[in-house]
């Protein structure tokens, strides 16, 4: 595991995780994870697919309940019995889903506008502005007048970035930003959420399962893996740290080896008792 | 032995998930209703509402109404003539339509053809995680999406079931005075005579707002509880055909029994 450098500080985070499991129905999913994100930084979740990544985002957003330990963002603890305190976090926070979730009925103009006309009183003219702007940063202004379906999904992405963003939140996240983008909207995406932290002034918690972007662009990365009992954190440092990480684990998922803890296979019984071979019972 | 009990207990697993659904129909109306204040407050979302729901039912309800009047009138005279009382047509074609007709057809159409779209539409925006990127904006989809459209259909079915009950008179009147030679006074003034404003047309609206609430409520619970799929969307709007008619049919007699039963 790499060497820890986490600051005692509790001020600066803006989310922290405190002994918390989660599972779907009996499926454990995530298992006793502890962590901060501090104010300011872009921190990676990373982790294989299905070990519950996106998971951590929406107990982050307060859409699944955790069955134990608690979520704190903005330094306070989130609490889903109260929904106009967990809407009060969620206005100050966006959330870009891995297919941007835009609204199939509204243009790309309107889907932006969303969030604009539901929380505040601005002028059209006003509206009119703001939303051109975040189209802007995000390269889409051309778009605005076409719907979802008539753009390309990773179009639709960056629609959706433009609408997460759109009452600049101090805390950005993003579910699978990178996946089944091309070489250079990688780029571009990884520019951006570079970027818009910096230029918005936020924190960002990007779930991925892209190393070299992510290396990139993250100031601290999370590893999770994949344990019978749920995923659990096994690594976390700068990405230099981690690089020169010694865990088994760690070293498989970064160099994409096929053998290592992590094995191809889904839990199942052998092979030759499912083709009826007999062998060795 | 086995299969007796088999049967029983299957009898007691379709008994507990109708009393389930009842549960999840109730808990969604009273989350509805608690937003009230906050759904009215934006009566522009509840006007696109009945506009987008009554305007694509309206071609469908104002054919039905024609046709059934035409029925009615006909079938009406044949029976009428024989007792000799072929005036009296025009109050049997006003009150069959007010009283029963004219709430209760709108509603199944209303149900197959605005219900089934509420569901698939909520369901795919379930799908298509627009709900929960609503949640992520701070906006609460009960209030957002599912409010507007409850009280748009709560008004549009009995709108839709008034002009349901105004052309199906006008089918009634083409059959049995213009077409058959009904005397066309004795039609029109049995007619006002006959039917009465709040016994018969009130009651009507009634019968028809009632609908409306279980029609279009059947609808927004099986697309917001419908599984995210493909498979889960299809057999959510199916089910709102299914239980959006019976709930009408079901409904309409018990009202029938106490709006009627005393006079």
């Amino acid at each position: 595991m790499g060497p820890m450098t986490r600051q005692a500080n509790s001020q600066s985070n803006v989310v922290a995780f405190r002994d918390l499991s989660f599972g779907y129905g009996d499926r454990r999913v995530i298992d006793r994870v502890s962590f901060e994100i501090q104010a300011g930084q872009v921190v990676a979740l990373m982790g294989g697919s299905g070990v519950g990544k996106t998971t951590l985002l929406r107990l982050i957003s307060g859409l699944v309940v955790p069955q134990q330990g608690h979520v704190e963002v903005f330094g306070a603890c989130l609490n889903p019995k109260d929904q106009q305190a967990l809407f009060d976090v969620r206005r100050r926070m966006g959330l870009l889903f891995q297919f941007g979730a835009l609204f199939t009925d509204l243009t790309c103009f309107e889907n932006v506008a969303f969030p604009l006309r539901e929380h505040t009183t601005l002028s059209e003219s006003m509206i009119q502005d703001l939303v051109m702007l975040k189209l802007e940063c995000v390269g889409l202004r051309g778009a605005a007048m076409l719907k979802p379906a008539e753009i390309s999904g990773g179009m639709a992405r960056r629609v959706a970035l433009a609408r997460a963003i759109a009452l600049d939140p101090e805390l950005i996240l993003y579910d699978e930003p990178f996946a089944g983008l091309d070489p250079i909207s990688l780029g571009v995406t990884a520019n951006l959420i570079r970027q818009l932290n910096s230029a918005l002034g936020a924190s960002s918690v990007v779930v991925t399962h892209d190393v070299t972007e992510t290396f990139a662009i993250a100031d601290r990365v999370m590893v999770f893996a994949p344990s019978p009992t749920g995923a659990q954190l096994i690594a976390q440092g700068t990405p230099q740290e981690l690089r020169e990480s010694r865990d088994p684990f760690v070293r498989q998922f970064l160099d994409g080896e096929v053998d290592g803890p992590v094995r191809f296979h889904y839990p199942a019984p052998p092979i030759g008792k499912a083709l009826g071979l007999g062998g060795n019972p | 032995m086995s299969s007796v009990l088999n049967s029983v207990a299957a009898l007691g697993a379709l008994f507990l998930q109708f009393v389930s659904a009842l549960g999840v129909f109730a808990l969604l109306l009273a989350k509805i209703l608690a937003r009230t204040t906050a759904i009215l407050k934006r009566p522009r979302l509840i006007a696109a509402q009945v506009h987008f729901l009554g305007n694509h039912s309206l071609a469908i309800i104002l054919v039905a109404g024609l046709f059934v009047g035409l029925v009615l009138g006909l079938q009406g005279y044949y029976t009428l003539r024989r007792y000799g009382s072929e005036q009296a047509l025009g109050v049997l074609v006003a009150l069959a339509l007010v009283r029963e007709l004219g709430p209760v057809i709108a509603a199944l159409l209303f149900a197959g053809r605005a219900g089934t779209s509420l569901t698939a539409e909520i369901g795919l925006m379930k799908a298509g995680e627009q709900l929960s990127a609503l949640e992520t904006m701070a906006v609460d989809p009960i209030a957002r999406v599912l409010g507007p459209r409850f009280f748009g259909g709560l008004i549009a079915v009995p709108l839709l079931a008034a002009l349901f009950s105004a052309v199906g008179v006008l089918g009634g009147w083409l059959v049995g005075v213009a077409l058959i030679g009904v005397d066309a006074g004795a039609f029109w003034s049995q007619m006002s005579d006959g039917v009465d404003f709040w016994n018969d047309i009130v009651n009507g609206v009634i019968k028809s707002a009632v609908f409306g609430l279980a029609v279009t409520h059947v609808a927004l619970v099986q697309g917001y509880e419908s599984k995210p799929t493909p498979d889960g969307v299809a057999r959510a709007t199916t089910l709102t055909v299914v239980a959006g008619s019976l709930a009408v049919l079901g409904l309409d007699f018990v009202l029938t029994a106490l709006m009627f039963g005393d006079t």
